[in-house]
């Protein structure tokens, strides 16, 4: 169940991969479709962490391409909308997870992705 | 008592078969939801916001449910596979991650509204391993730091957990302020030995403004009475002359003899006249 608001959250944390580790890429990804209640309010809380760029590429990557480039001042219902099927919605069931700078890959398998790291890798 | 985290790491006592068992059991469904409640009471999140939270080592999602029930979102993230197996087959809300907290987040700074977490921070206390990083002070190191820093600013994040010396509370305390956290320790029911619970409850920012929160306190108070006082009832049932009433006697006798005839024992002497009455004296 990796949806994109956390995988927006998510950079890599292996040791000394501290620059350009964000956002991970999505490898040979399976992508289910499961509908949540809309809370318009919880989106709106959100849009400040939400680095933008990284989520229009991401979706645009798992080929969902609803969401403009930039990202707009206003915010109307539709936007909010389209924010919620990507950010709630969108879960990625199979694949990896692979981190732009250091290469390390996390697994997904069965919605759960494996963040565990070998002991060299431990900060 | 016995101590779970003594006899195996995480990942390996909550296996297929003790994750299972874990789950169903309904007296562990009951300390865990009352100890969510008590733990987002202690959050003090804003009512009627909605928020994002992260529930650290959230298992089955026992504590999840909860959470969704009172309309948060939500990410848990656990070590052993097998509870995160459960909590699928559950179909829980909120998304799940397999990490070890000991190895730290990768969160990016302000991700989360607040963490909880139920029973885990005493199973960070063991090292498995004779490696740098597997020892605990650095392990807890770890993880309050990359934890302080995945939480907005004001926010709280409450542990409840299960310490089993005073040096425990000293060092994760320590840890935790040492990462930045401000606040300290919650126990509710200090007087009692069962439903006494420990919290941890650390705040993130807020400039002085968080004020510490109480520990409940029990309203009776237990040791108003002195223990042990239907042994000295029973002491008192002994009559003037010293001896206990009813010890022995016929009608005591003939109960057991019955009962031993019920029983199908052999060679259980017949009642007679003669049945539980004294010798006479020898001399």
């Amino acid at each position: 169940m990796v949806r994109l608001i956390t995988h927006n959250l998510l950079s890599c944390h292996a040791k000394g991969c501290t620059t350009n580790n964000f956002p991970l890429q999505f490898k040979d990804a399976e992508i289910e479709h499961r509908e949540a209640d809309f809370n318009p309010e919880f989106i709106r809380g959100l849009l400040p962490k939400i680095e933008w760029k990284a989520l229009v590429d991401t979706a645009k990557e798992l080929g969902d391409t609803s969401l403009p480039y930039e990202q707009p001042e206003m915010m109307d219902d539709e936007l909010l909308k389209t924010l919620h099927h990507v950010l709630l919605e969108m879960h990625v069931e199979e694949g990896q997870m692979i981190c732009p700078n250091c290469n390390h890959v996390y697994p997904i398998s069965n919605g759960i992705p494996n963040m565990l790291l070998a002991e060299h890798e431990i900060a | 008592m016995s101590r779970p985290e003594l006899q195996a790491p995480p990942e390996i006592y909550y296996g297929d078969i003790e994750a299972k068992k874990y789950t169903k059991n309904t007296r562990n469904q009951q300390i865990q939801a009352d100890m969510t409640y008590r733990a987002l009471e202690l959050l003090n999140l804003p009512p009627d916001e909605p928020a994002f939270l992260l529930d650290i080592g959230c298992g089955s999602g026992l504590s999840g449910e909860i959470l969704t029930e009172e309309g948060y979102i939500w990410a848990g993230v656990d070590i052993a596979p097998s509870m995160l197996e459960v909590a699928l087959e559950r179909e829980v809300e909120g998304d799940l991650f397999l990490q070890d907290i000991g190895q730290g987040f990768g969160f990016r700074p302000g991700s989360f509204d607040g963490a909880i977490s139920i029973s885990v921070l005493q199973w960070l206390l063991n090292a498995e391993t004779s490696h740098p990083t597997s020892s605990p002070p650095h392990r807890l190191s770890r993880f309050f730091t990359t934890l302080h820093s995945a939480l907005r600013n004001p926010s709280r994040a409450v542990f409840q957990f299960y310490p089993s010396s005073d040096d425990q509370i000293q060092l994760i305390t320590s840890c935790a302020l040492k990462a930045g956290f401000g606040g300290g320790i919650v126990v509710d029911y200090p007087n009692s030995n069962k439903a006494k619970k420990v919290f941890l409850c650390l705040f993130v920012g807020g400039g002085g403004q968080q004020q510490m929160p109480k520990g409940l306190e029990s309203e009776v108070e237990e040791d108003a009475r002195a223990r042990f006082e239907r042994r000295r009832e029973r002491v008192r049932s002994k009559d003037k002359s010293g001896k206990r009433k009813h010890m022995k006697d016929k009608d005591w006798i003939l109960h057991k003899k019955e009962l031993y005839r019920k029983r199908g024992k052999e060679g259980v002497p017949n009642d007679s006249k003669f049945t539980g009455r004294r010798r006479r004296p020898a001399f």
